[in-house]
């Protein structure tokens, strides 16, 4: 049994990300990596170093420079018949590709599964995490994606795969890459830190949210979040959400802020190893799983707390 | 230009959904339902682009249990023009849904398909990609700007650490993100209007489509529950119990 697992990446970086996906599906048979992409030497040798990869295939046109679905996945259907498995993280580029992968070749795709019970057999959250179903399939070719956080990446270093050119299918010429803004940002992408400071609604405007976070943030080398409470008031872009529908995290220190802690959030941040929340209703739901509570004024305890930090 | 919205009928957002204590299924027997909210939004694109005179006609598609009916009026009251309700009690899993919509696009032709970019019941997030993958359609997934041209419709789509922006050739299939549009509130007189709008029934067998599960689910779980920890009294006691935990 061989899985294949679609690389992400910029064209001169792995994506860490990918290396999740590497651990996970370590435990379905021996993993082979895919780089497509436009001029990625660089992608390539990395992928062949990651842990536990046995084979990497380049596939180097322009057309999958830009990772367009419409354009991977003819090229991930002609290496299909070699694999049970075709996995991806569940990243918003994982989730926009494998899909139509898996429509391609008429088998069901698990999404954002988060354990590997055997080889047909995962567990994966419905209902915002509100329920986790086991679900089988006895189909012959799975299409799986995995939440980031329910494994650990594999180590960068260490393997030794082989490289094997494949050649790119051909050009399908339905969309066209316009454009790319990506947010400047010093700190750590909000899915890799090791502490997320998050803000909720309570933060009361986008100034607010900025004044209050970004020092905190900035002290504890932190990723800011926010909730969907607040993208929703627009005090934050949407990209940091995290919750069920956004960011799936799991740091060292989760530091909730007016957070009121609505299921759909909690299931994007419950893993974390500490959780603190920060919230002047006593009653919010966010207490009812943070190891550390403090009732309060944001306004007051949020400077205090960086403050302190500081020091 | 016609635009095809497929709406999903699931437990209403505000619902919390518990697992049946005998792990066979989640308990939602006599809960509220709603439009998912994702097809809300992407059915409010629809309409604005209609009202802005990009399109002419908009048809809402449900698939499911006759009560799919109440899902698809709340659609013509949107600005929908006609329903399609592709009726049964079968579960459907993406695949079957991918298949069931391509075979409604294929005898309606729609220029523009907008579903939202996940149910909120499976968290699946793939019918859309499957859909335009079917159709051997552009996909512009994860929308939060739709700017219609002629020939082309350009998606900005949501991203990791940001946006881009892809064209797509007509026609393309769009799945909502949640900074695309505020879903309006829809007035009376609208949902009255709906009533007489055009609600059409096929079954899945009229539209030649095999929706036997191609998975099965062995259980339901409660999602492991943390426990609550303790309050501090203030700052310095908190950042004392983070030392201590070595987290700062």
């Amino acid at each position: 049994m061989s899985v294949l697992i679609i690389a992400e990446h910029n064209n001169q970086q792995l994506n860490p990300a990918t290396l999740h996906a590497v651990e996970a599906a370590s435990k379905l048979g021996e993993v082979h990596l895919l780089v497509a992409g436009s001029g990625i030497s660089a992608v390539v040798e990395a992928a062949g170093q990651v842990s536990g990869v046995a084979k990497v295939w380049s596939a180097d046109a322009a057309y999958y420079g830009e990772g367009l679905a419409e354009e991977i996945a003819p090229l991930v259907v002609k290496l299909a018949e070699h694999y049970t498995h075709i996995g991806a993280t569940a990243t918003a580029f994982g989730k926009n590709l494998l899909p139509r992968v898996a429509a391609l070749l008429d088998v069901p795709q698990i999404s954002d599964l988060t354990e590997i019970i055997d080889a047909q057999t995962f567990v994966r959250p419905i209902y915002a995490g509100n329920a986790f179903e086991t679900v089988q399939s006895d189909s012959a070719k799975l299409v799986l994606t995995f939440r980031s956080t329910a494994f650990t990446a594999a180590a960068a270093e260490g393997g030794h795969a082989t490289v094997e050119n494949v050649e790119a299918a051909p050009a399908q010429n339905l969309s066209r890459f316009v454009g790319r803004e990506l947010t400047q940002s010093d700190r750590p992408e909000l899915t890799q830190a090791k502490v997320v400071v998050t803000g909720g609604r309570a933060l009361g405007s986008a100034e607010q949210f900025d004044a209050l976070l970004t020092p905190l943030a900035d002290v504890l080398g932190a990723a800011i979040g926010a909730s969907r409470a607040a993208v929703d008031a627009e005090y934050a872009p949407n990209d940091i959400q995290v919750g069920q529908t956004g960011k799936v995290v799991a740091p060292e220190l989760y530091i909730a802020v007016g957070v009121s802690g609505a299921i759909q959030h909690i299931a994007g941040m419950q893993d974390s190893k500490v959780i603190v929340a920060i919230n002047k209703d006593a009653d919010a739901p966010i207490f009812n799983i943070a190891d550390y509570g403090l009732v309060g004024d944001l306004f007051e305890i949020v400077p205090q707390l960086t403050a302190a930090l500081k020091q | 230009m016609k635009a095809l919205v497929a709406v999903k009928r699931v437990v209403d957002y505000n619902v919390k959904v518990r697992v049946k204590a005998d792990g066979s299924d989640v308990d939602i027997g006599n809960v509220k339902m709603s439009m998912n909210p994702f097809d809300e939004i992407a059915v409010e694109e629809a309409v604005r682009l209609k009202e802005a005179g990009k399109i002419s006609e908009i048809v809402a598609v449900s698939l499911g249990e006759k009560k799919c009916e109440e899902t698809l009026r709340t659609a013509l009251a949107m600005g929908a023009d006609r329903a399609i309700h592709v009726e049964t009690d079968a579960k459907l899993e993406p695949l079957a849904v991918a298949k069931l919509l391509k075979a409604v696009a294929d005898k309606e032709q729609p220029q523009l398909l907008l579903l939202g970019k996940q149910a909120i019941d499976d968290d699946a997030n793939q019918t859309a990609q499957m859909l335009a993958a079917l159709l051997n359609a552009a996909q512009g997934t994860f929308a939060a700007k739709v700017v219609l041209a002629d020939n082309e419709v350009l998606v900005t789509r949501e991203i990791d650490g940001g946006s881009e922006t892809v064209a797509l050739t007509l026609p393309a299939v769009i799945s909502a993100d949640l900074r695309l549009n505020e879903p309006r509130f829809v007035k009376l007189p609208n949902i009255m209007a709906a009533k007489k709008k055009p609600l059409e029934k096929v079954s899945p067998t009229d539209l030649g489509v095999d929706i036997t599960p191609r998975v099965k689910v062995l259980k339901m779980a409660e999602p492991k529950t943390r426990q609550a920890g303790v309050k501090v009294a203030g700052v310095a006691e908190l950042v004392e119990k983070l030392n201590q935990a070595r987290v700062i």
